[in-house]
């Protein structure tokens, strides 16, 4: 597996190796390197009215940043943060964005156009060669290093002192573990946490956009409807935890169009009520196909068929999507029976 | 007595070199300039790329502090009553609500968040390119291999930090990408909950992520790229840049213009070029308006959610995953999801490693200052072209639905294509390009020996048409023959010469036919000979 047992000769013949400028004969070798061409003359070298004149396009430049800054500085000034202005073709944009933006890519850009063409154009273009030195060492320092190691090895007694040894790595092994329990309380346990959401028996079913409880007569055919379970408002600190897990979507669909068994004994008179969170990653489902009932996730396209149980009819998840068990209750308004009977969301190891 | 010592020395060096001296007396800068103040730089328009990283890194460090006065990394919740009409009343973290103040409130911050915004994209990509060049150039070869590991090592936590970055202003776009990573980290077997809640501080969403996010984003990260930049620099400053053959330039030497002034003048100016543009880029191009898109909920999503680009190739991933998902003794394994978080750093690692396989190869331990082109290395750019075409299907995959929608295609079948082509492209993309570049070194071989088409007709006596081959001239003769070829391993025989079986490891036996794979006969062409070169040109002229 060494590579010293690669023979050298698979390696290519080192280059024989002119000296830098030296021209080799053209009759030995007619690919051998000529070295190092001749310095060819700009005009600016040669003609000292077109160095004139690249000092000039190079202090222009310059100017123009100064006026850039400035510009930048009025701007600043000038244009109210909410103006905003037509520039052709972009559209109506910050009138304040915009100056400021151009002028200070202006100011900056011109001090490096001129630095550059001041380099093209007026400091030395001949080219020269430096030489290279290998990075490994000389033989000699690498013996030279090599025994001041055994030197200081053998000083500290490092190898010999085998107890000293062996405790100390023990010791600097276990201190970082303290940084590692430190890190424990960086958040709860999972426990059952994401077997459970908001929704238990006898909760209502509250339209997310009006705030109130649906009825059936609220669900329409080939409508979707989102919803949250009764008493979780926007404004609750845990909103967005539960929200994460509780969103729900509504859909009417005929009972005879219902394939599934328990999806038809789990809805009421056709309006069926799914959790809306993909079971690939987590997405909420927002896309309603209606006259087939498919549902697609908008981030990865997982696409579940609603009149079927939520399996996955295309795309990377994994899973149905959890159904919650629906019914009316006395005042007609539609319930929850329960949890979800499953996890809501992404797929985990805990999940079984 | 003092008097007269100040005079003499007065006399004796201006100021700045008395401050240079005071400073030399304590840094020791003159050593130091003695090294570096007429350092040689070779010049050659690809070796700007690495510029355009560090330039556009610097702009991110200038920018991003100026957002951290600004900013707020906190995720309670405020109702908005900033100057933005539609967003009005709403609720939203402060993260959020800080991030609005700094487009619509403070004078010059929407083009500070813009171009601190672009800038990232620009240094990814940027470092993406000259990542290539450096592989296709074969200016990884040693003694720059660490120099490569540092360069990739910045690539990755470079996404990462933009990912942590796009994330702070707590968005519905980029909480959406956050929610994923939660769904991909949920899918780790055995500790994907117990991580998921540790980084959540609880469940997802939680209040904890955007502060811890923003220490991640504002100083982990950037505190070690900022060393891994550093330590890239002085290596390309120790082992000097490496160059393209040509007349005069040899391994042992580097031939360009000094640093001093040249270079300083032009990296210098070009720093002021790239910002220059990515602030008028800023000034007219709209980027991440977080106050379209709205403050994230879970609930909520818009179509099209895309990734900045650099993490498409991981969203390709996730999304072309056929959705496996393993249900035993009441555990699951998430295949789906897993797979790709796994297969997400092996892309990268792909290339990570490339330049240790080579250097196995070929068992060559030597210094090479002299860049490749990458011609002449077919296998090594068939390779890196496999990787591109890799990295580019699962882009493709990535933004599946914005294929589909654009250019009316079936999403199913853009999927079903990016999970062919995730197998099928990258070998037809390494055949394809080897042959490119073998027909490339036939056509150098021949306008080595034949000369170049004149594009002059000449007709003889006897009525025939000849094309006048014009000889090239030495300086383009070395240059195209300046490149080495390696000779393919070989095992050796069998048995030994005693008749006894040799032993040959399987890793042995995997190197020779890797090496032959390299450069074997189909695998390259041979350069010119000096032999042939004088038969064609001394016998018969050209014909």
């Amino acid at each position: 597996m060494s590579s010293q047992e690669n023979p050298e000769e698979n390696l290519p013949s080192v280059q024989e190796k002119t000296e830098h400028g030296s021209v080799a004969v053209a009759d030995e070798n007619p690919f051998a390197d000529p070295g190092l061409p001749p310095h060819e003359h700009r005009v600016q070298d040669i003609d000292e009215r077109a160095a004139k004149r690249s000092e000039r396009a190079v202090a222009f430049l310059f100017t123009l940043s100064m006026l850039a800054t400035i510009g930048f500085i009025a701007s600043y000034v000038a244009f109210p943060v909410d103006k905003s202005v037509y520039i052709f073709p972009i559209g109506h944009i910050s009138a304040l964005n915009f100056s400021l933006g151009m002028t200070l890519g202006v100011a900056l850009f011109c001090i490096g156009a001129g630095a550059v063409h001041w380099a093209r154009t007026l400091m030395s273009d001949v080219e020269v060669a430096d030489e290279r030195h290998p990075i490994e060492a000389e033989p000699e320092v690498k013996a030279k290093v090599m025994a001041d190691f055994k030197a200081g090895a053998a000083e500290s007694q490092f190898g010999r002192r085998k107890l000293i040894r062996n405790t100390m790595f023990g010791a600097l092994a276990m201190v970082p573990l303290s940084g590692v329990v430190l890190l424990r309380d960086l958040g709860p346990l999972p426990e059952d946490k994401l077997r459970h959401t908001l929704w238990s028996k006898g909760k209502l079913l509250v339209n997310m956009n009006t705030n109130e409880p649906l009825r059936p007569s609220d669900i329409a055919v080939g409508s979707l409807t989102f919803a949250k379970p009764e008493g979780l408002e926007e404004h609750d600190h845990d909103f967005q935890k539960e929200i994460a897990k509780a969103a729900l979507m509504i859909v009417r669909i005929q009972p005879d169009d219902i394939k599934d068994k328990q999806e038809l004994e789990w809805s009421h008179e056709g309006v069926v009520a799914y959790s809306k969170i993909c079971t690939h990653v987590g997405c909420p489902i927002s896309l309603y196909e209606q006259q087939t009932h498919h549902v697609l996730c908008p981030c990865h396209q997982s696409t579940f068929d609603l009149s079927d149980g939520a399996r996955v009819i295309f795309g990377p998840a994994g899973h149905a999507l959890p159904q919650l068990r629906i019914a009316v209750n006395e005042e007609g308004y539609l319930e929850a029976l329960g949890d979800f009977a499953e996890p809501v969301g992404p797929a985990f190891w805990e999940r079984g | 007595m003092s008097t007269t010592t100040t005079e003499t020395r007065k006399k004796e060096a201006p100021a700045g070199e008395r401050v240079a001296d005071w400073a030399d007396g304590r840094l020791g800068i003159y050593s130091l300039a003695k090294a570096n103040m007429r350092k040689i730089f070779p010049d050659h328009w690809s070796f700007m790329l690495g510029e355009i990283c560090l330039y556009s890194f610097i702009i991110i460090i200038l920018t991003g502090v100026y957002l951290t006065l600004f900013f707020h990394p906190s995720m309670n919740e405020v109702e908005y009553h900033g100057s933005y009409i539609p967003l009005q009343g709403q609720l939203m973290s402060e993260a959020f609500n800080s991030t609005m103040h700094i487009s619509f409130d403070v004078r010059g911050g929407l083009l500070i968040r813009q171009i601190h915004h672009w800038a990232a994209l620009i240094f990814l990509a940027a470092m993406f390119v000259h990542m290539m060049r450096v592989f296709f150039t074969g200016a990884f070869r040693k003694p720059r291999e660490v120099n490569w590991v540092f360069g990739f090592l910045l690539f990755v936590l470079g996404m990462f930090t933009g990912f942590t970055g796009y994330s702070l202003p707590d968005d519905l776009l980029s909480g959406t990408g956050v929610r994923f990573m939660q769904g991909a980290i949920l899918s780790v077997p055995i500790v994907g909950t117990y991580l998921s809640m540790f980084l959540f501080g609880g469940e997802f969403p939680g209040g904890d992520f955007v502060a811890r996010f923003y220490s991640v984003h504002i100083l982990l990260l950037p505190g070690i790229m900022l060393g891994l930049v550093v330590a890239h620099l002085i290596l390309v400053f120790y082992h000097k840049h490496t160059q393209f053959a040509g007349p005069g330039k040899t391994n042992n030497n580097v031939v360009g213009m000094p640093l001093l002034p040249v270079y300083m003048a032009k990296a210098g100016g070009f720093f002021f070029l790239v910002f220059g543009v990515i602030a008028a880029v800023s000034a007219i191009a709209t980027i991440n308006p977080i106050w379209a898109l709205g403050p994230y909920r879970p609930d909520q999503v818009s179509t099209g959610a895309q990734p900045d680009w650099y993490m498409g190739f991981s969203e390709g991933l996730i999304r072309v995953m056929p959705g496996w998902e393993i249900n035993l003794w009441g555990h699951t394994l998430v295949l789906g999801v897993f797979v790709p978080l796994i297969i997400f750093p092996l892309v990268l690692v792909a290339i990570a490693v490339y330049p240790f396989i080579e250097s196995w190869v070929t068992g060559d331990k030597r210094e090479h200052h002299i860049l490749d082109r990458p011609r002449n290395v077919p296998t090594r750019t068939g390779f890196g072209v496999a990787w591109i075409t890799w990295y580019m299907v699962l882009l493709i995959g990535g933004g599946n639905d914005l294929w589909a929608t654009h250019f009316h295609l079936s999403i199913n079948s853009i999927t079903w294509f990016v999970r062919i082509a995730f197998f099928v492209a990258p070998v037809l993309a390494f055949i394809i390009t080897k042959r490119i570049c073998l027909g490339l070194q036939r056509r150098d071989k021949d306008k080595v020996l034949h000369g170049r088409e004149s594009g002059i007709i000449k007709r003889l006596p006897h009525g025939e048409f000849i094309e006048v081959h014009e000889p090239l001239n030495q300086e383009q003769l070395h240059t195209l023959t300046a490149h080495e070829q390696y000779a393919p391993l070989e095992i050796g025989p069998a048995v030994d010469e005693n008749g006894v079986e040799r032993k040959v490891s399987g890793s042995q036996k995997l190197r020779a036919k890797l090496s032959k794979g390299y450069y074997g006969e189909d695998n390259q062409i041979p350069k010119p000979t000096t032999e042939e070169y004088k038969e064609i040109t001394s016998g018969h002229g050209h014909h």
